[in-house]
């Protein structure tokens, strides 16, 4: 029995907007893999919940006509995993879903909810950041549109009002026909388990070859999901050679502050994430059609 | 307090359920169906694994109020007169059954599998089974049982569409 005040089960998005409007202390509820855990760790306490289960303005995928991707809030990892317009956009974002958890996790946990929820390892979070997400927020006061790369504001933190639900998030269409992307997530298990670091890149190329968009997202190197600016400028125009994605590793480190936990010291992190910003934009670059 | 119908293993129930009480606990005690196992209670060990319209799901992370109109299976609904699945007989003849616990959800999760993909490979087992743990680590022993239900099933559909 979790400790809960009231259960509220919105059937319509009005409904749900009105309830948060009426109670801002009332916590939207998805898939609960995350809220109900830090309920029964008694981290959270005497919850008004509001369930999303009802709500089908946060459901589906879908590519519209002006080449962005919605994917709804609700959509499951589940779901995300078996899109095939999540498949065509960035094929990132399957391995990231199949990467989380495990399938029953996968079964219940949203896409809205991972990003919600704050966590800094959470292996949506990279290659959304990397992708350029933007999302949007919906009150009874209106519609509000932020990009991802600036939702978070700490560890378990985001600027989500607390009169505000996710809808859904927006990526944006490739700006050039050669792209790929790549996530690598670094963990001591391959299920069940967080990531020590998540690594998300994309990278684009220009008709000449050189590279045009180069991202590079990491979880867990600091307190938020973060990108590497640095190693992004970097290669940016290039035509990289395997010493500057070295180098672009390197650079990688410059945009985190790993800690040290009991799952990894901060100098483990901090190889981890020189390898895997290099493995994971090589990846994006061969897929793009890049060559060395 | 939420009121709610759902089926279980085919069958209707109704009745009220508190606005923190998960499946697993609805299951457990309303039900009286102890074959869903309570584990660690956060989602971790797949001990408490139920089918929610055929999708595994752990039900100690599912609030009961939600199952409102949805078809629940546990482990109690996959024998039929008394006989068992083809996927528990072959949990028995593999030996992938040493303490048992892990049992119930390992054949929800296995049945689910073997609906969607009836020939599974051993990488799609271990994936499959993946959020399921058998701290006896009988790991091997399961993965075997699941190829040799998923045999027994695949013959059992052969030998229908010849008849």
């Amino acid at each position: 029995m979790y400790s809960v005040s009231e259960l509220y089960i919105p059937q319509t998005l009005e409904e749900a907007l009105a309830f948060l409007s009426a109670h801002p202390d009332a916590r939207p509820l998805a898939g609960g893999t995350d809220v109900l855990v830090a309920m029964r760790n008694k981290k959270l306490e005497n919850l008004r919940l509001m369930s999303l289960e009802k709500l089908p303005e946060l459901e589906g995928i879908r590519l519209r006509e002006d080449g962005v991707l919605e994917i709804g809030a609700r959509t499951t990892f589940t779901q995300l995993a078996a899109s095939p317009e999540a498949a065509v956009r960035a094929p990132m974002l399957r391995t990231a879903a199949l990467a989380m958890g495990g399938p029953q996790i996968q079964n219940r946990a949203t896409i809205g909810g991972n990003v919600c929820n704050g966590a800094t390892s959470a292996d949506s979070a990279p290659g959304l950041f990397a992708l350029d997400a933007v999302l949007v927020l919906q009150s009874a006061a209106g519609t509000r549109r932020v990009p991802i790369t600036d939702f978070y504001s700490g560890p378990g933190r985001v600027k989500r009002e607390s009169t505000e639900l996710l809808l859904h998030l927006e990526l944006p269409p490739a700006a050039s026909p050669r792209h790929g992307d790549c996530y690598l997530k670094f963990s001591t298990r391959k299920a069940m388990d967080l990531a020590l670091i998540g690594c998300a890149a994309v990278c684009e190329l220009a008709e000449d070859g050189t590279v045009s968009k180069a991202a590079i997202a990491l979880g867990v190197a600091a307190p938020t999901p973060v990108r590497a600016a640095e190693a992004e400028t970097f290669l940016l125009g290039r035509r990289p050679t395997l010493a500057d994605l070295e180098e672009a590793g390197e650079l990688a480190l410059r945009s985190a502050s790993p800690r040290s936990s009991w799952r990894a010291s901060k100098e483990y992190r901090e190889q981890i994430i020189r390898t895997l910003a290099k493995r994971a934009f090589r990846a994006a670059y061969e897929t793009a059609g890049g060559v060395f | 307090m939420h009121t709610i119908q759902m089926t279980i293993n085919g069958r209707p129930w109704s009745g009220a359920v508190e606005d923190g009480e998960t499946l697993l606990e609805t299951i457990r005690v309303r039900l009286g169906l102890t074959g869903t196992k309570r584990g660690c209670e956060v989602g971790e060990c797949g001990a408490c694994t139920v089918l929610i319209d055929g999708v595994p799901t752990t039900s100690c992370l599912y609030l009961s109020s939600l199952a409102d109109g949805k078809s629940i299976t546990t482990i109690e609904g996959m024998a039929v007169n008394g006989r068992l699945h083809p996927i528990q007989q072959a949990f028995v003849d593999a030996g992938a059954v040493q303490c048992g616990f892990c049992t119930p959800g390992m054949i929800l999760s296995s049945y689910a599998l073997l609906q969607r993909n009836p020939h599974p490979t051993r990488e799609e087992i271990q994936t499959a089974l993946s959020g399921n743990m058998c701290r006896c680590a009988s790991y091997e022993q399961i993965t075997k049982a699941v190829q040799m239900a998923a045999d027994v099933l695949s013959s059992l559909c052969a030998s229908q569409q010849q008849n």
